[in-house]
């Protein structure tokens, strides 16, 4: 190993202090404007997703009572795959953000509502609102990075358990609203002290009642409706949580884990500024690209750069200011990583496999991440240190 | 709302309906089906005069009715927001429909949305009627309302209950108003007043001296010509502050608990202080502070007062709190809202002046 070799700049020294915080001078502004300008149009929008969401649902229910006949079970399958998706993603996630929090209205409020899975909204607000919003892809502190079963960044030190990583992400993609459940429980971490240990008790507990209602109602109450005929409504709700799973599972990990975002380490996102902030989240995230209809079914997450500058502004607007985010980002050099699902997913496929592997020695690792890999194994202390010598920085 | 305990045959229905409860499906096919939230749909809407706009409501099977005096708070959507105002129904007891009377302010949000664009079909939040500002049973002996402006509307309600059901004791109505055109009520009461001889009205037309029975603003001079025993009259006071205070001022030796009043003040003229000015009231802890004029969130926790929190930067919407009263302002940008009754993100809001959470 030499010892001239020095690890790739972060991107988050690729600005000046000025540049960044007139970055997110820039962010700001694109945020005073949206907010000053939501209203009628927006509520009217989201109005219209849950009219389709519940339309679809019941529509969806009544033909997969008729599950017996093909036409009627896919037909139902399919319109109830579609709502759960609409009702997780377009509507329940972006809610619960508080987007909607500025309508007044009870049934909207990012604090009450529930949504259509597994997942208690109330852990989910923590674990994914502050946890993972605020700690975007600080490794250690952001538990989205590999959901605490998966290896999804080389700063995740390698264990044998991840030669399963794909695996482990087959598994988590199939029951991914278990996975989402489980989440802030943190089974991976070992117990502490009797109060966390009465803590978890509680969430577990609060866990297994959302558990029970969801798998009552899809796999007990709706299939009784249709006698002795249950098993085709039956088989219908479970190809429909399936569907959504999959298909959220793949939108999730799109948002952060494609080739070409980045981590965090907890040293190097201390004492943020607000300008630094923006910036993380960009370089934390990538988009996908697509048409309207996509874009609505992806919850508007396929604006995943968007929703993490903006996380609380209503998600319908983001693809409108995504045109003065990529200028912005273009004129700064941010990095702004766009793309295809196809492909997107594909690296990040290609990245689960990959990460299974230990990484080899350092000599030739420092050269796979100098190909673009994450930030270096260094702490980031080290590398702030190395950056310094490097003259002219 | 009404809080209701669910039957066994409601618990199914939600369980199947899970989680959105089978009032989120009942309300797609019509708004007012729901029978966990009081909503009104407005049936009529009359014009008065062109500063106020009378409209009749038929609330769907949540609404438990009134007492003749109290309030409601009605939520009305602007752009998109609800916004909630409190109104006096000025329609009797006991009748399925409700009939408030609106009067703009100049600075209005909701009173120039209504005066100016309500229409019939619509439909509006209702909460439970609330207010101690009620006619008393048994009815008392004799009766001295005293109403200015739109404060007339809970006065309307006691007299058209009192009348509706028989009352035939002395009942004297002051009636402040600007000037005739402008007075809400006035074709109705000079009925009123024709059909009941038991029925006093007086009216005073402040910028119209001559026009009613009685000139100027309220003075206890108003008084013999009204009630001579006024002081033995249950008296029912509503309108601005200074008809209040003026009437307060006259029943203060040992008159008052013959007294009853209730203060109309348009909510966006409550007046904002300064940051640093005030007290925040955290009305669910019991709890008040002086306004230091730092983050709401940083005065609760200084306070002691338990408060959710998660990033401290305005993004993750955990500490998101009801604001009942008052004046805050965004520390992000700067913007400021008097809105009552308001979800605002405690971490990056700070009070200017009095504001009062449900914390």
């Amino acid at each position: 190993m030499t010892t001239t070799l020095t690890p790739p700049p972060s991107p988050l020294e690729a600005m000046t202090p000025e540049q960044i915080e007139s970055f997110g001078e820039e962010m700001d502004a694109i945020r005073q404007r949206l907010l000053a300008d939501r209203g009628e149009r927006d509520a009217t929008y989201i109005r219209r997703m849950i009219r389709a969401q519940r339309r679809l649902e019941a529509g969806g229910r009544a033909l997969l009572w008729a599950g017996v006949f093909p036409p009627a079970w896919l037909a139902g399958t399919a319109a109830l795959s579609l709502s759960k998706i609409l009702d997780n993603m377009e509507i329940g996630h972006n809610v619960m953000h508080g987007q909607y929090e500025w309508m007044n209205d009870p049934k909207l409020s990012g604090e009450q509502f529930e949504w259509d899975t597994a997942c208690p909204a109330d852990q989910w607000r923590h674990s994914h609102n502050y946890m993972h919003h605020t700690h975007t892809n600080i490794v250690g502190k952001d538990r989205d990075i590999g959901y605490g079963i998966l290896r999804m960044s080389e700063e995740q030190p390698w264990k044998p358990y991840y030669l399963g990583n794909p695996l482990w992400a087959a598994l988590l993609a199939t029951f991914f609203q278990y996975g989402v459940a489980l989440h802030d429980l943190e089974v991976e971490q070992p117990l502490g002290d009797e109060a966390e240990r009465a803590e978890k008790r509680k969430l577990a507990k609060g866990i297994w009642e959302k558990v029970r209602r969801q798998a009552l109602k899809d796999y007990v109450l709706f299939p009784a409706l249709s006698g002795p005929l249950f098993v085709f409504p039956l088989a219908g709700n479970a190809t429909a949580n399936l569907a959504r799973n999959l298909w959220a599972f793949t939108i999730i990990f799109c948002g952060h884990f494609p080739e070409g975002t980045h981590e965090f380490s907890e040293e190097e996102t201390e004492d943020e500024t607000r300008g630094q902030w923006y910036h993380r989240q960009v370089l934390g995230s990538a988009n996908l690209s697509g048409g309207p209809l996509f874009h609505i079914l992806s919850g508007n997450l396929s604006f995943q750069i968007e929703h993490h500058l903006f996380p609380d502004l209503p998600a319908h607007r983001y693809a409108e200011i995504s045109v003065e985010v990529q200028e912005a980002c273009e004129r700064y050099g941010v990095p702004y990583n766009v793309g295809p699902l196809h492909r997107q997913f594909g690296s990040v496929v290609a990245k689960i496999f990959r990460l299974a592997l230990p990484e080899q020695r350092p000599s030739v690792s420092l050269g796979l991440a100098g190909a673009g890999g994450a930030a270096a194994r260094l702490g980031g202390i080290a590398k702030r240190a190395a950056l310094r010598a490097i003259p002219g920085r | 709302m009404s809080p209701k305990l669910a039957s066994p045959g409601r618990r199914l229905l939600d369980a199947f309906a899970g989680p959105h409860g089978i009032d989120g499906y009942l309300e797609q096919v019509d708004p007012l089906l729901v029978s966990d939230q009081c909503r009104a749909e407005v049936t009529a809407v009359e014009r008065g005069t062109e500063q106020s706009v009378t409209l009749t409501l038929r609330p769907n099977r949540a609404w438990q009715g009134f007492r003749a005096g109290q309030f409601v708070q009605v939520a009305v959507e602007v752009d998109g927001a609800l916004h909630q105002r409190c109104y006096s129904p000025a329609s009797p007891e006991g009748r399925p429909e409700l009939e408030i009377t609106v009067k703009r302010h100049p600075e209005g949000l909701v009173s120039n949305y209504l005066v100016d664009r309500a229409r019939p079909g619509a439909v509006l939040g209702l909460s439970a009627a609330e207010g101690d500002f009620q006619l008393p049973r048994p009815w008392p002996p004799s009766i001295l309302l005293v109403g200015g402006g739109s404060g007339i509307t809970p006065l309307m309600a006691i007299l058209r209950t009192l009348f509706a059901q028989g009352y035939d004791r002395p009942v004297a109505l002051l009636h402040y108003a600007p000037d005739p055109a402008r007075a809400i009520y006035r074709a109705e009461l000079e009925r009123l007043a024709a059909r009941h001889p038991s029925f006093r009205l007086l009216r005073s037309y402040t910028r119209a001296p001559g026009a009613g029975e009685l000139d100027g603003h309220f003075s206890p001079r108003h008084l013999p010509q009204s009630e001579p025993r006024f002081a033995e009259a249950e008296t029912f006071a509503c309108g601005p502050p200074s008809l209040l205070n003026a009437v307060r001022e006259t029943w203060a030796e040992g008159l008052e608990q013959r007294l009853h009043v209730e203060s109309f003040v348009p909510p966006t003229l409550a007046p904002a202080g300064e940051p640093g000015e005030g007290a925040i009231r955290f009305a669910g802890s019991g709890v008040e502070v002086a306004n230091s004029g730092a983050s709401l969130l940083e005065q609760a926790e200084a306070a002691g007062v338990p408060a959710k929190f998660g990033c401290r930067m305005g993004i993750c919407h955990t500490c998101t709190c009801r604001k009942l009263t008052g004046t805050h302002t965004n520390l992000i940008t700067g913007e400021t809202s008097s809105e009552p009754d308001e979800e605002i993100q405690l971490c990056v809001s700070a009070a200017l002046g009095d504001l009062s959470l449900a914390l």
